[in-house]
């Protein structure tokens, strides 16, 4: 790769540290919001994977593409997205971007290159792939199409064809895999028999960066540099990084199936707490800064949650009930 | 002398020359042309612009997803009909639900041929037109003619929702034109392919031709079939297809595909809801039988139904 990847800077570090502790508050009020009653469906906490996801959001430009998955509402934040339109779509305002229609992390705004994910794992990454085709067909160059996924993705049929078509066009897409030790409750054990997932990206001729996910400086020169390498034509990038989902799959899960010992292990760490001790340890903030922080944080999401709650829901006689942007074929669609 | 087959591929040429958004990915479609040479001499026309995939029917069909989102109007081929099932959840659950979910229309052509050729067997032979017309958000068209072939195709490219487009491998190279037309009816409404008064027959794909010919047949006898070409199956057009059980007062539906809820299914529930007092008799349906498509022609030709088999319905239906 030609260019040089610029370091990581004090500034680069609170920035995306602030954007984690946002995504940690905003998840804090949410669970709550779900314990409360207040959200219908069910609430997924990316807790334990902000680092990997902020460093991964933060490092697309206006312009790229990103398809976030189930534990990014840090990477979201980061890419663009909003405290607002984030309650509005777990609270189910009509207001929101999905309107009702869909829900939680089920959310995007594809024409803004923020692409709404479905459930079926893996189903994103050839869709980010044709989003890049379709802009290097029209001439763009510089674009660079992200989409992150769990070890459980990986061993999809979506994963594997997207990883490798891409990989045959030389698209710029990254690729991010939080290894989080746990698909819903099935160990890695269970997962997968390869040493490392990062032994596939040979598999697939693509470059692989391996991260550790607790470690917020690790997370952004290794995104910096995947994201870099794709933008200047080195193809597809997977990056790997080993965490610990600290949250059990979603909020009506009790995690039973937690193997304590992860806990206390190096991959058991909260990567927002390591951050916090970093800041502090190099002098950059106090408690104190950071505590004050983490009250403006809590101050927008409370004064955002309040606003949202007092919007409208849809309503079911106001929808026009079409799955097709064409108007002159709704009334032969349905069969009664 | 136009082929159907032709006519997909003069379809897809006018569209890449015509429409700068206009791209093909599929297998084996570049500088080979498709394994039915669907897209022959596109790939050196349009350099760049048609391009082989990988055997990854979900890739395919995913890409084309994401380049629809962002303004481009892919075309893409799934080798058979049958193998599109490995690309089903991108066409049903992310295609399908696109527009709905996020306001942002997905203007994709996924074409299938489809339908039984003799030796075709269980995996090259499949009508998979109703699966598709089941889930929401997706138009799914079957041209039977080889106008139909050609304007049809080129609608759905126009068409900002996404669009099966079912073709049918039985008439790529039995049908013929002279020549190809600049208008047609829209996607949405059937045709009225032959009037009768006696009964309706409902049909489409490469039924309707089986149908044709026992309404050749019965007209023999002095009895007339009104074969109702419903073109679209996603719209379908009941308009047309009561106003014609309304002349006849006899209903038979004849299809391709396997019976048990399909498009023969849905039409006969349409009727019998919407124009139950239209009916002097029970509808009758004609479907392939409920087993896996056999390879042998001896066993092929007795699975689908056929002139003789439609003819034979027809005329229970009309009591002879």
């Amino acid at each position: 790769m030609s260019k040089t990847i610029a370091p990581v800077t004090e500034s680069d570090y609170l920035k995306a540290y602030r954007v984690m502790l946002l995504s940690r508050v905003l998840e804090e009020k949410l669970a709550s919001l779900y314990r409360a009653g207040m959200i219908k469906g069910g609430v997924f906490l990316g807790r334990g994977q902000e680092a990997l996801s902020t460093a991964t959001g933060i490092h697309l430009r206006k312009g790229d593409i990103f398809a976030p998955l189930i534990r990014d509402q840090a990477g979201r934040l980061a890419f663009g997205d909003t405290v607002l339109d984030t309650l509005r779509t777990y609270l189910g305002s009509q207001l929101g971007s999905m309107r009702g229609r869909d829900g939680n992390i089920h959310r995007g705004r594809p024409r803004e290159g923020y692409y709404a994910m479905i459930s079926h794992l893996g189903a994103m990454v050839p869709a980010v792939a044709g989003g890049l085709l379709a802009r290097r067909l029209r001439g763009e160059s510089g674009v660079v199409g992200a989409t992150c996924l769990g070890d459980g993705g990986t061993s999809t049929g979506a994963f594997h064809e997207g990883l490798n078509a891409a990989a045959v066009d030389k698209l710029p897409l990254v690729v991010v895999v939080a290894n989080n030790q746990y698909a819903y409750s099935t160990p890695n054990s269970r997962q997968y028999a390869c040493a490392d997932l990062l032994d596939k990206a040979a598999g697939y001729g693509v470059a692989g960066h391996k991260a550790d996910g607790t470690d917020l400086l690790d997370c952004l020169q290794t995104l910096r540099k995947a994201v870099h390498d794709a933008r200047e034509g080195g193809g597809p990038q997977l990056v790997v990084a080993s965490l610990l989902r600290l949250v059990g799959h979603g909020e009506h899960d009790d995690f039973s199936y937690l193997d304590k010992t992860l806990k206390k292990s190096p991959v058991g760490e909260d990567c927002l707490l390591a951050a916090e001790k970093h800041i502090v340890d190099q002098g950059w903030k106090s408690t104190e800064d950071l505590a004050e922080w983490r009250r403006e944080a809590e101050q927008e999401v409370n004064t955002t949650a309040d606003r949202v709650r007092r919007e409208p829901s849809p309503d079911a006689e106001e929808d026009d009930w079409a799955a097709l942007s064409r108007s002159e074929y709704r009334e032969q669609f349905a069969a009664v | 002398m136009i082929t159907y087959l032709e006519a997909i591929r003069l379809a897809q040429q006018k569209a890449l020359a015509t429409d700068p958004r206009v791209f093909l990915y599929g297998q084996d479609i570049g500088n080979f042309g498709g394994a039915f040479k669907a897209t022959k001499n596109l790939a050196a026309e349009f350099p760049g612009r048609v391009l082989d995939a990988p055997l990854s029917e979900d890739a395919i069909v995913g890409m084309a997803i994401g380049a629809a989102i962002e303004g481009a109007r892919p075309i893409v081929e799934m080798q058979f009909a049958d193998f599109s099932t490995c690309g089903l959840n991108q066409i049903v659950n992310h295609a399908g639900t696109l527009f709905y979910r996020t306001g942002v229309p997905c203007p994709i052509v996924v074409r299938l041929p489809s339908g039984g050729t003799s030796g075709g067997g269980p995996f090259h032979s499949q009508s998979l037109e109703a699966i598709y017309a089941h889930w929401p958000g997706l138009v799914v068209v079957t041209p039977a003619t080889v106008e139909d072939a050609y304007t049809m195709l080129l609608e759905a490219v126009a068409l900002d929702d996404p669009v099966v487009f079912c073709e049918h491998k039985f008439l790529y190279y039995h049908l013929k034109a002279e020549s190809l037309p600049e208008t047609s009816l829209p996607i949405g409404k059937a045709r009225i392919a032959r009037t009768g008064r006696d009964a309706t027959v409902v049909t489409h794909g490469a039924m309707l031709h089986e149908s044709l010919a026992a309404a050749s047949e019965l007209a023999e006898d002095g009895y007339q079939l009104e074969i109702v070409d419903l073109r679209s199956i996603k719209p379908l057009d009941t308009d047309t297809v009561l106003a014609s059980v309304a002349r006849t007062g006899r209903l038979l539906v004849v299809s391709e595909e396997w019976p048990w809820g399909g498009v023969s299914a849905e039409v006969v529930s349409r009727v019998t809801t919407e124009g139950f007092g239209l009916l002097d008799a029970a509808p009758m349906r004609v479907n392939a039988k409920d087993t896996p498509v056999p390879y042998h022609p001896d066993l092929w030709s007795v699975h689908r139904p056929t002139a003789s088999t439609i003819a034979a319905a027809a005329r229970r239906l009309l009591d002879l």
